[in-house]
């Protein structure tokens, strides 16, 4: 069983991508039921092999691809992170998009490439090596742009033209990143120390150019400015969309890319010793400070928001190069925490659009009196982006912060704390007009009437479930399955005894 | 029994058959011959897996007197490809044809007679008989291209006959001048004998021009798109997924077998020069053309440039790296026969059922044939060498093998080239998403769409399942610098 549980846990979305293709596009009871029950499936056997891993079981599906290749997926602590967040968010965002494209057309298109994204998640999550990693990277790509492009508009098109040549060209780097780096030590599997450690030390200067070019091959997806310039334009992607392109699916497998290559190819220490990660942390800072300016001057709710995934995912690549245990724990509990949290912000923006036709800031003033649930979701979730204490982002900020000092780079403290100001200059205002300000005579295009709720539940209840989550990631990180507690317990076996 | 006799003697008989007795269900036998084939090039391929090369000689006579016939594992894997591709695209002709009555009647015996040459050239071990060979498989090709008679197919088809008698031409004169300096022709007797001196290597360099020519190398290409793109679609799947890589099959085993010390390694970096502006050339192309069938032809331009990148990356290198680009480059041939088959398959029933050929035509075309394009896709993302896909297996032994000989530059046009592909492929793609004006759309059987569909699975496919076809493909003792 140890064998097939990998392979099942993508199965369980790719079989329901080809599903949900074969489905007619009028049968939507149908699809909706198979396609709930795929990411109920899938869920059940990621705590299979949770508890199983816990316990120190290891769950691999292997076979030989090319030469000496193989095609690894393996489920360690690592991949569990990843595919455990996605796999509760592509529940939560399925059923958020079965309301939201209630009657649009092409839904079946649309949940089919859905699936079939989330399936290259959960292959990107588990690959082995950077050969499985690649393949699933650029299945990601290929998945996402049917999303991007959905609503088949010339802006759509345009922008998925931009995706296209961003990620295909990332992906092309990535290629020679890792075909140059099978030249020189033949084939290799991630492990929790690194693989390098042995090469010897006249090829130094060479692997510090492969790394380079890796993490470049990498960036775009991961939106490190400034390769960044796909993500806003991707904003006229339906809300579901940007809430998976933002929490789970492209720039979450950039950050985790990052993730493996530092930890289990490079492995930290060597990475530290080849004086590689300093380079990184000073490029990771640019980009969390570039995005909070560049969110600030945002007038749209979408906008700003993708302008504020540039800053916050870039927080993941800052922790994992502060070299300590501490700072590893803040760059993966923010994998985490800065999923539940944008999915819950970018549910909320797409209901005040889909419910008051409310785009812009400037249009939500009073929203909070007429969606009063939406609207504490949307603070909460604001809140814990600038970090207040017990939410989720404040976890996250007081271990990089500490992880910092622990590296001896305390100018990181620095950064932390212009980004939070930052985000709390942009974040605040916000919260000010929903809740303070009057509401306008009238809204701006008001689509779903106040009957018993304040919008469609279909919209509402993933993301009251998805703020809960922001909540108790924060006020739980003590127990023993919160998001913390699975990062430390990664951290420590990085680190070399 | 031998089973390399019968895979020359069945296309032959069919094709007299289907020739003379026209009233005959003539498609439909086709079908059962394909099976048959289909079969027997299964059989070799075991058998040579299992037991090694095997000759035979035609009528007991030894070269070089007699025409000998051998199958090594890269010849049964070439002969199994054929038969698989070529027997869907005569499934798929079985119920395309159905609109083309009149040429339906020529199309089969052109169809077995393209096949007998198809297998003699992968089963030829002399020159003369690769030539005789590859004059049958011209004559059928333009045959084909002119099937539907019309001006534009006429033109194409005599650009095409042109270009490729003057290919046989300089081929001719080549073998000619060997034979009259070594009096032999078979390749594995020649491979011993060649010296590096003038004649030898102007016969070897008229050879490869004439080679070049048939394979429609850039920048020798300008027949091959009208050809390509004008004629009916399984003929255009059939001549871009085999006929084309025959002559570069002949011009592969030519220059590893026999020529790689008689010619210069710089002449080897020209060729694969010539691959690079194929690639650069054909995908600048393919992104400019409006006709989607014109697309598609392009494409093939750009994709045999691939192939050309075996000399450089093969001769004058390590042993290791000869081998990586033997085994990437007839890897890429086999994916790309299947990739390309699809595309072509695909596009034709595009075309067929909006009865226009340009690419805005196509708007909206995803709800009626959301299959055609689903087939499409999946053999771009193989055409991209975009993983996990068999386009994907071959670039990657490509990189391994530049890598490995330090040819940086060869790697750069690997992987720029496989951009460039996507620039045009995603055109095809962008037209799914725009919701046309509801077109007038003409019902096209389904069977039209699953072969289509059951190409492009097997280009994607061979991403999983290479080690096989590697091992047998991979036949070391042709390279320069021997076994390994």
């Amino acid at each position: 069983m140890s064998f097939w549980l990998p392979l099942l846990v993508l199965a369980t979305s790719l079989v329901a991508a080809i599903g949900i293709f074969m489905i007619p596009e009028n049968r939507h009871a149908v699809r909706g039921t198979f396609n709930l029950t795929a990411a109920l499936i899938k869920i059940a056997l990621i705590i299979w092999i949770l508890i199983g891993v816990i316990q120190q079981q290891t769950f691999e599906t292997r076979f030989t691809l090319i030469g000496d290749i193989d095609f690894i997926l393996r489920a360690d602590a690592l991949s569990l992170l990843f595919a455990g967040l996605s796999s509760i968010l592509w529940l939560c965002t399925t059923v958020y998009a079965m309301g939201y494209l209630n009657k649009a057309p092409h839904r079946s298109r649309f949940f089919g490439f859905f699936s079939l994204c989330v399936a290259s998640t959960m292959g990107i999550a588990m690959a082995g090596n950077l050969f499985t990693f690649l393949i699933f990277f650029e299945m990601l790509t290929l998945s996402t742009y049917p999303l991007v492009v959905h609503k088949g508009t010339p802006e759509a098109l345009r922008a998925g033209r931009k995706y296209l040549i961003y990620t295909l060209s990332g992906g092309a780097v990535l290629l020679i990143g890792i075909a140059m780096l099978h030249g020189l030590i033949g084939s290799f599997e991630f492990a929790e120390t690194g693989v390098l450690s042995d090469v010897a030390i006249e090829q130094h200067p060479l692997l510090v150019f492969i790394f380079a070019v890796l993490i470049l091959g990498v960036a775009v997806k991961a939106a490190i400015v400034p390769l960044h310039g796909w993500l806003p334009s991707a904003m006229v992607a339906p809300a579901p969309v940007s809430a998976l392109l933002h929490a789970v699916a492209v720039v979450k497998a950039g950050a985790f890319g990052v993730v493996r290559i530092v930890h289990n190819v490079y492995g930290i220490e060597f990475a530290q010793a080849l004086g590689v990660l300093l380079p990184l942390a000073i490029i990771a800072s640019v980009t969390i400070i570039w995005g909070s300016i560049q969110a600030l001057r945002q007038s749209e709710i979408k906008k700003r928001l993708a302008f504020s995934t540039v800053s916050q995912v870039s927080y993941i690549i800052l922790g994992i190069t502060l070299f300590g245990p501490i700072g590893t724990i803040g760059g993966l509990v923010h994998l985490l925490h800065q999923g539940i949290t944008k999915v819950t912000l970018f549910f909320c923006a797409g209901i005040f659009a889909e419910t008051l036709g409310a785009h812009k800031i400037k249009e939500l003033n009073g929203v909070g009196r007429r969606m009063p649930l939406t609207s504490v979701c949307f603070t909460l979730g604001a809140l814990s982006m600038i970090g207040i204490p017990p939410l989720a982002g404040f976890i996250s900020k007081w271990y990089l912060g500490w992880g910092a000092m622990e590296a001896g780079m305390s100018w990181v403290i620095l950064v932390l704390l212009a980004s939070s100001a930052l985000n709390s200059a942009y974040f605040l205002p916000v919260i000010y007009r929903l809740w303070f300000l009057p509401a306008p005579a009238t809204w701006p295009d008001e689509k779903i009437p106040f009957r018993r709720m304040e919008t469609n539940p279909w919209l509402l209840w993933p993301t009251i479930v998805t703020a809960t989550f922001t909540v108790g990631a924060g006020v739980l990180a003590a127990s023993p399955l919160s998001p913390l507690s699975w990062s430390a317990l990664i951290a420590v076996r990085e680190y070399l005894p | 029994m031998n089973l390399m006799p019968l895979l020359l003697i069945i296309p032959l008989a069919w094709a007299l058959i289907s020739l003379l007795a026209p009233r005959l269900p003539i498609g439909l036998l086709a079908i059962v011959g394909m099976l048959i084939q289909l079969f027997a090039s299964a059989m070799l391929w075991f058998s040579v897996h299992v037991n090694g090369p095997e000759s035979y000689a035609i009528g007991d006579w030894m070269a070089p007197l007699g025409i000998t016939l051998i199958a090594d594992g890269l010849t049964a894997t070439l002969l199994a490809m054929t038969a698989l591709i070529a027997i869907i695209c005569a499934f798929y002709a079985l119920f395309y044809l159905r609109q083309y009555p009149r040429e339906q009647r020529f199309f089969w015996p052109l169809f077995w007679f393209l096949l007998a040459a198809l297998n003699g050239i992968w089963l030829a071990a002399d020159l003369f008989n690769l030539y005789v060979g590859l004059e049958l498989l011209t004559l059928a090709a333009v045959g084909m291209v002119a099937l539907t008679a019309d001006k534009q197919a006429l033109a194409a088809g005599l650009r095409y006959l042109y270009a490729a008698l003057l290919g046989s031409l300089a081929y001719l004169l080549g073998v000619a001048l060997l034979y009259g300096a070594y009096g032999t022709l078979s390749l594995g007797q020649l491979s011993n004998m060649l010296e590096p001196n003038i004649t030898t290597q102007v016969a070897l360099g008229l050879m490869t021009l004439g080679l070049l020519m048939k394979s429609a190398v850039f920048p020798l290409h300008t027949w091959l798109p009208p050809a390509h793109g004008g004629a009916l679609a399984p003929v255009s799947a059939l001549l871009s997924a085999l006929v084309v890589k025959a002559s570069f099959y002949i011009l592969a085993r030519l220059w590893l077998q026999a020529g790689f010390d008689i010619m210069p390694v710089s002449a080897a970096q020209l060729l694969g020069l010539m691959g690079a502006g194929a690639i650069v050339w054909g995908g600048w192309q393919a992104m400019r053309q409006s006709d989607i069938k014109m697309l598609v032809a392009y494409s093939t331009v750009a994709q045999l440039g691939y192939l050309m990148l075996l000399f450089p990356l093969a001769i004058g290198v390590s042993a290791i790296s000869a081998t990586l680009a033997w085994q990437g480059t007839m890897f890429h041939l086999l994916s790309h026969g299947f990739a390309k088959a699809a595309m072509f398959l695909s596009v034709g029933t595009l075309v067929l059922a909006v009865g226009k050929k340009g690419l805005d035509d196509m708007a909206g075309i995803s709800r009626q044939l959301p299959l055609s394009l689903f087939a499409f896709g999946l053999s771009a993302i193989s055409i991209m060498g975009l993983p996990p896909s068999g386009g994907f297996n071959a670039k990657w032994l490509l990189l391994q093998s530049a890598i490995s000989s330090g040819q940086w530059h060869w790697m750069i046009v690997l992987v720029l080239g496989g951009l460039l592909t996507a620039g045009y492929v995603f055109r095809v793609f962008r037209i799914s998403f725009v919701d046309g004006p509801p077109t007038d759309i003409k019902p096209t059987p389904l069977p039209l769409e699953l072969s289509a569909l059951l190409l492009a699975v097997i280009a994607i496919g061979l991403g999983f399942v290479s080690s096989w076809p590697l091992a047998s493909m991979s036949v070391t003792e042709l390279l320069p610098g021997g076994s390994l």
